[in-house]
């Protein structure tokens, strides 16, 4: 017993000392710094406590800067991504903007860009970045011709399923969407909730009518009506409302999706309760490389794109859209530099990025030389051959149309809204 | 000695100024600018974070002809009357409670445990057992032989009411504390002499507790509304008003004009007609619940 005390004594003392020593160390590089030349504050969204592998990514390429840099010093805040979200906008009505951050594209992007928050980027990606970005996604963050953000992320969403699953209930995996029809019919049969859906997060319901009015429409159809040179109204967008319902009708999905949260549906597919769940790749560690996940499981989840629709659509047009992306603040004080900082930065992230946090980069990337899993190498494998990627609704929506969208989907999901009516909502939130 | 001092220091103004300053400076700060500034962006066409510009009154006339504003400010009117119906159900709970029965001690501390809980993990709690396939609720009806148990907070014409439970459940410990504290204020003599002129427990509480306390019952009344009226937490983190707007109160409907749809001044602009609404009902409870004559034990 004595003993014990004594050795908890002893780790207290090296602990503390170890702290001191911590301490110590830091403020000498605290000192260091002030003697910088440049100071460039950025600010991200990847905290250590929960995305550990994208803060040291972000780590890693700020040290190499740095070193490359002599005299640049880059001061850097965390926040996680709601608490983001909150300090950018409160920042940017004091006009604090940090000097680098991250935006998301579209429909966010508007209301910085009317207040002249954000720099343009067009003169970054003509020398230093041109033909670095897979096509349509430095788009994604340009208004009126001109980029506002240097994309890092890029998601595609497909449909992922449980092959073992299938196999157990002896039904075979669909490659159209009437065999998909046909196995949630079956799954039911067998007593199985066949499709994990989280529609209270409506962005999810989303996908599946984006992905339903691509098939049927093509891959304008959807966008048109969005820019105005089109209309909701369209015959075959107001079908695809239609197949929506239907597909609901047939009890594809879990029961009560609209109360679910999308981490409810997942934890479903992932307890394999549902042998089918649509999102997107930035689940992909989920299915491959995280160690909290089963092997078991891992292994027995594979990808289809969304099938083709009455032998309609092109299977290789995806929905999907940038996630987040780089600005420079338009009143920094060191604005060449922060542009200087954002090129480097995603020139450093795209290979980092999907090797060490298994993030599928916006940036072209070698996959045949990267050490990557099987699933990896097949998305973006897909993504060279990708028709078309199609944004999500919901971010290419200016922000007030979107929650008109996101509540209109819920309504349809709940057949609470007839397509007709569906397609109505959208063109009175559109012309006003 | 020490009175004198006091009675000094109190007539002195600067004294007084000096006392009040701190309360007073915090209140103005964190509440009343605020709310005067929130006032002023309703006059206003921002998305929070470019220019403003003035259109007077459009967005408060807009506010009163939008349908889905009342639609909200109905929902939370129906959480009062649900919250203020439930405080008969606590002050009968408390009568229970304060009457000494075996127990009563730890059966107070049981009610109040869910006041200790914060909001988001009631909210989490809730959504956990409302889940339509795994939740214990569902799982129990299922055991007990309904087939189809409803999707609670998927159905538009449930989820009202299946998050109305644990908001109550959340608040029902804070009110039995207050009526509890109440009774065991009344002098246990007028109760003594009430009983040896042979008056029943039960009239007991209705011509003698009840009366007494009548004044806490004014002041939870409006506590309750109140509170109802501009309820936020659990709705927001368990529905998000959703599905389409079905459990939408007023509060969250400002929340998502504000911070979904970047529309600042329209969401200021209801966050204001929040705040005048709920003054007319407090005012008109208030009146309605006034008490003449002063107690007196």
């Amino acid at each position: 017993m004595k003993r014990k005390k004594t050795l908890a004594l002893l780790l207290s003392a090296a602990i503390s000392s170890l702290l001191l020593v911590g301490c110590s160390d830091s403020d000498e590089a605290s000192s260091g710094s002030s003697n910088a030349d440049t100071e460039i504050k950025f600010m991200h969204l990847w905290p250590e406590g929960s995305s550990k592998k994208h803060y040291d990514v972000v780590n890693d390429i700020i040290a190499d800067y740095e070193a490359e840099n002599e005299g640049v010093k880059i001061d850097l805040e965390v926040l996680s991504n709601e608490q983001y979200k909150d300090k950018l906008r409160v920042l940017s009505t004091s006009k604090e903007l940090p000097d680098v951050g991250l935006t998301w594209a579209a429909g966010f992007l508007e209301p910085y860009v009317g207040g002249n928050m954000f720099a343009p980027l067009d003169d970054v990606i003509e020398s230093e970045l041109s033909d670095a970005f897979v096509p349509g996604t430095a788009e994604a963050y340009a208004l009126d011709d001109v980029t506002y953000g240097l994309p890092l992320e890029l998601n595609i969403v497909s449909i992922y399923y449980n092959e073992k699953m299938f196999k157990d209930n002896g039904i075979e995996v669909p490659e159209t969407y009437e065999e998909l029809l046909e196995a949630s019919k079956a799954f039911r049969e067998e007593g199985i909730q066949p499709i994990a859906l989280g529609n209270r997060d409506s962005w999810t319901g989303s996908m599946w009518y984006m992905y339903l009015a691509d098939r049927i429409g093509g891959a304008d159809t959807l966008n048109k009506a969005i820019d105005r040179s089109g209309s909701f109204e369209d015959p075959a967008l107001i079908e695809a409302a239609a197949e929506v319902q239907n597909l609901v009708d047939s009890g594809a999905f879990v029961d009560g999706f609209n109360g679910l949260a999308d981490e409810e549906a997942k934890s479903m597919f992932m307890s394999e309760q549902a042998p089918m769940y649509m999102i997107a790749t930035w689940d992909l560690p989920n299915f491959t490389t995280n160690e909290d996940v089963p092997q078991e499981f891992r292994d027995s989840v594979k990808y289809m794109n969304f099938p083709t629709v009455d032998g309609q659509g092109d299977m290789n047009s995806f929905v999907g859209g940038p996630g987040v992306g780089l600005f420079v603040a338009e009143d920094s004080d060191v604005k060449e530099e922060a542009k200087d900082f954002s090129a480097y930065f995603v020139k450093e992230w795209g290979e980092k990025a999907v090797e060490e946090a298994g993030v599928i980069p916006a940036t072209k990337v070698d996959a045949a030389s990267m050490d990557l899993p099987q699933m990896y190498i097949d998305i973006l494998e897909e993504l060279n051959q990708a028709s078309n990627i199609t944004m999500f609704a919901d971010v290419q929506l200016s922000p007030e149309v979107a929650t008109v969208h996101l509540d209109a989907i819920q309504a349809l999901f709940g057949n609470e809204m007839t397509p007709e009516e569906f397609a109505k909502a959208h063109e009175d939130a559109l012309s006003k | 000695m020490g009175l004198n001092v006091m009675n000094k220091v109190m007539s002195n103004k600067l004294y007084i100024a000096f006392y009040i300053a701190p309360a007073f400076i915090l209140l103005m700060v964190l509440i009343f600018i605020p709310l005067l500034l929130s006032g002023y962006y309703g006059l206003m066409d921002w998305d929070g974070i470019g220019e403003k510009t003035f259109i007077g009154l459009d967005n408060y006339i807009e506010g009163i002809q939008d349908k889905l504003f009342w639609n909200s400010a109905l929902h939370s009117f129906l959480l009062a009357l649900f919250s203020a119906l439930s405080l008969i159900i606590y002050l009968a709970v408390s009568i229970i409670l304060a009457s000494k029965i075996k127990g009563a001690d730890l059966l107070r501390k049981i009610y109040l445990i869910p006041m200790l809980l914060s909001s988001v993990a009631i909210a989490q709690l809730w959504v956990k057992v409302y889940n339509p396939s795994n939740g214990i609720l569902n799982s129990f009806l299922r055991t007990i032989g309904v087939e189809n148990p409803p999707s609670w907070l998927a159905d538009p014409s449930l989820v009202l009411f299946a998050i109305f439970v644990p908001i109550l459940w959340q608040y029902a410990g804070f009110y039995i504390l207050i009526y509890y504290a109440a009774l065991k204020n009344i002098p246990e003599s007028l109760i003594e002499a009430a009983r040896i002129d042979g008056a029943t427990p039960f009239q007991i509480a209705m011509r003698i507790k009840l009366p007494l306390i009548k004044e806490i019952v004014s002041v939870t009344i409006v506590l309750a509304i109140v509170g109802s009226l501009k309820y936020f937490d659990l709705i927001y983190v368990m529905t998000a008003g959703g599905p389409n707007g079905a459990s939408e109160v007023m509060a969250s409907y400002m929340y998502k004009l504000a911070f979904s749809s970047y529309n600042f001044g329209y969401g200021s602009a209801i966050g204001f007609l929040l705040l005048i609404i709920t003054l007319i009902v407090t005012l008109i409870i208030r009146k309605v619940t006034e008490t003449k004559e002063k107690l007196e034990y």
